[in-house]
């Protein structure tokens, strides 16, 4: 129905018709890569400002930027890793596997996936330019907690504002899409019970986007109103209160949080059986342990706020509601871990991030326990512990888990193997590092480091300067995946169909590189294989 | 087929994602239906109480505080006469805060108060507060604000200390507001 969208008349420029091609395509494989390279630019975007913040506190005192630009930068790293690199990336990885994975031809609504990419360059277009105006970018971190963000924000947080509607926008068209896909166009016989988790946890994750992405639109209008139309939904003195903001924007934000992570657990959970060459372990009880997690995640927004002066019959409530969830993660972990007890395992770069991400993830869940907790929680809040529970779930977790899912399909999409030997280079470079440069924050935010701050106290010189190492370091790993993506794009070994010689599923069955048509035909499945 | 239950289903979840759109903006009168039956956030009635719990039969006693803040961009000086006091639980008091305008023309301000900890809130019942109407003065001009309330005797056992704080934010009809989304001005 769509198929013709791409064949642009051929007599245009090459540049034009190169432009036209990626701008009107409908094709599910290109809108993929297309997320995917987004992500990867501003994931370095990101990853530049990160460098900027570790340069800062290389040292005691203030000595490149000033504070001001210190938050800056601190409060665009944030929102760029969160809406610009994580969720993309995740949204493009969806793209090109979910229709393989379920048999169908592309995505249920192709136009409406070509728009909502299309959105996404200007959202992040407006958001940077805000670090080129007067009065400087957003400085309130990206929390952007009233009244920060509403009586004290700078000009350009309008811009800030219509950007993170546009971002909103594209995702819940994402979401809407891929629900109606899996709904819709699976292969015959596909039940829902029989669908890879990759697809189970994107589902769920789906639902998650559509239903706390309009509270965050929601938030930022009255954002807005507050600023320029004078209604006061968080300002004091005209009735309102700034603490409702919190409220408002964690019913968002911890369901955000694992918009975040749950494709990763289901990347984990394609790549793990492919390399112990076993089943995995517990198919149905993975599936119920993510809807829990997602139906959890709605009732314990109130763990961020401990310190807001909440009752304590509501700190209690968060603080076990927010235990409870360690228990589907759990689960998910001990499948992950019975998958490969006695299997025959081998490690090829994408097992090593996805082993990788299962025990790093699960560190940084364990100091989420520590945060659940309210008494230790008075003396974690705001320290740098938090900031290494977060980038503790968030890097080795998303993103190692984005790698290891890059490192799987990269031979299904462009037809090469990858260099095995460079890919463990980079997971062994990259595993260090990211341990180098986080793990030290634990022991600076126990000891009361606070975060967001550009200076400390010469007692955690030490650890600051070994974090500012890591750091360092973990950039050039990821330029080293950056060149080895290329690499094998450009060639190397020709990769068979299966790839892998423990894969199962039905991107598998099309040839390596898939071709830009497939599953025309609906593919028939075995009756008798299941979970 | 497939193309009419894909507009079925886009629909329906695009009136969900509108849904809870509407959602986000209908938390804000539930916030306050829920801060008013808890007194969790410590906000106090707007308007006055009436005199029908006032007894002066309790021999209890607890501590006040009283503290005072200014908003940015009002040039006022505000505190407590009284820093502190002691009162019996079901007895009427009164007491004054201290204000002066700073600036040479006329301000006005409104006073927002909060009490801590948040569940006292409903407890402590103002009779009459500077805080019910905005205060206007001229410039230069100081005056001592009223508060007459009494503590009601259901107050909780376990609470002996509030603090009743007010913070005084600029208001329109004064020459110096608070610009929002100007930068901030230091």
């Amino acid at each position: 129905m769509s198929a013709h969208a791409e064949s642009v008349p051929s007599q245009r420029h090459p540049l034009v018709a190169f432009a036209l091609r990626w701008l009107l395509t409908t094709n599910h494989k290109e809108i993929g890569s297309l997320y995917l390279w987004l992500s990867f630019g501003l994931f370095f975007i990101g990853g530049l400002m990160a460098m900027g913040i570790r340069l800062e506190l290389f040292r005691p005192g203030i000595e490149f930027f000033d504070p001001e630009f210190y938050n800056q930068l601190l409060t665009l790293h944030g929102l760029i890793m969160v809406f610009g690199a994580v969720m993309p990336a995740f949204v493009g990885l969806a793209n090109w596997m979910v229709p393989l994975m379920i048999g169908a031809p592309d995505m249920a609504l192709p136009r409406m996936n070509n728009f909502s990419f299309w959105i996404l360059p200007f959202a992040f277009a407006l958001l940077i330019s805000s670090l080129f105006m007067d009065g400087g970018a957003p400085n309130f971190g990206w929390t952007f907690y009233a009244p920060l963000s509403t009586t004290y924000g700078p000009p350009s947080t309008d811009f800030f504002i219509l950007g993170v509607h546009l971002m909103g926008i594209s995702s819940i068209m994402g979401a809407i899409n891929i629900i109606v896909t899996i709904a819709n166009m699976r292969a015959p016989g596909m039940t829902l019970m029989r669908m890879p988790l990759f697809v189970w946890t994107w589902l769920i994750t789906a639902f998650l986007l559509i239903m706390v992405m309009p509270v965050l639109a929601g938030v930022v209008t009255m954002m807005l109103t507050d600023r320029h139309f004078g209604t006061s939904f968080f300002e004091a003195s005209g009735g309102g209160d700034p603490v409702m903001f919190q409220h408002i924007f964690w019913f968002f934000g911890h369901p955000e949080v694992y918009i975040m992570i749950l494709p990763g657990f289901g990347i984990a959970s394609q790549i793990i059986p492919t390399f112990s060459r076993k089943k995995l372990f517990g198919y149905h009880s993975m599936v119920y342990a993510t809807a829990s997690i997602a139906i959890l995640s709605f009732i314990v927004w109130g763990h961020h706020m401990f310190t807001t002066g909440m009752p304590l019959v509501a700190e209690l409530f968060f603080m076990f509601a927010t235990m409870l969830i360690a228990v589907p993660t759990g689960v998910k972990v001990f499948n992950w871990v019975a998958t490969m007890w006695r299997g025959s395992i081998t490690f090829e770069t994408p097992m090593l991030f996805a082993v990788g991400f299962v025990m790093m993830f699960t560190i940084g869940g364990f100091s989420g326990l520590m945060l659940a907790l309210v008494p230790p929680d008075v003396q974690y809040h705001d320290t740098m512990f938090v900031v290494a529970h977060f980038h503790y779930v968030l890097y080795p977790g998303a993103i190692f888990g984005t790698m290891a899912a890059v490192y799987y399909w990269l031979p299904k999409w462009c037809g090469h193997m990858y260099d095995e030997r460079l890919g463990k280079l980079h997971f062994w470079t990259a595993t260090f590092a990211v341990n180098l440069t986080f793990f030290p924050m634990h022991f600076t935010g126990l000891a009361g480091m606070p975060r967001r701050i550009p200076d400390y106290s010469l007692q955690f010189a030490d650890f600051n300067m070994l974090s500012s190492i890591g750091a360092g370091l973990l950039g050039l790993t990821q330029i080293l995946f950056l060149f080895i993506v290329i690499k094998t794009i450009r060639g190397g070994k020709e990769a068979s169909a299966r790839v892998w010689e423990g894969a199962e599923g039905l991107e598998w069955t099309v040839p390596s590189p898939a071709p830009h048509h497939t599953f025309e035909e609906p593919p028939v499945l075995d009756p008798e294989a299941s979970h | 087929m497939n193309r009419q239950r894909n507009g079925k289903h886009t629909l329906l979840l695009v009136g969900l994602a509108a849904g809870m759109f509407a959602f986000a903006f209908s938390l804000v009168p539930l916030y306050n239906i829920f801060c008013e039956i808890t007194g969790l956030n410590g906000k106090t009635s707007t308007t006055p109480s009436t005199l029908a719990d006032v007894n002066n039969e309790s021999s209890r006693h607890v501590t006040l505080h009283f503290m005072a803040k200014v908003g940015r961009g009002l040039p006022w000086d505000v505190r407590p006469v009284q820093e502190q006091l002691t009162v019996r639980v079901g007895e009427m008091q009164t007491t004054h805060y201290y204000a002066r305008n700073r600036a040479d023309n006329v301000t006005a301000g409104q006073a927002v108060p909060s009490v801590a900890p948040g569940r006292a809130a409903q407890y402590l019942k103002k009779v009459e507060c500077f805080c019910f109407t905005r205060q206007e003065l001229s410039a230069g001009q100081e005056t001592n604000m009223p508060v007459r309330f009494f503590v009601s005797p259901d107050l909780p056992e376990d609470i002996n200390t509030l603090s009743l704080s007010y913070t005084v934010f600029p208001q329109q009809g004064s020459d110096v507001v608070a610009q929002t989304g100007g930068m901030p001005d230091e």
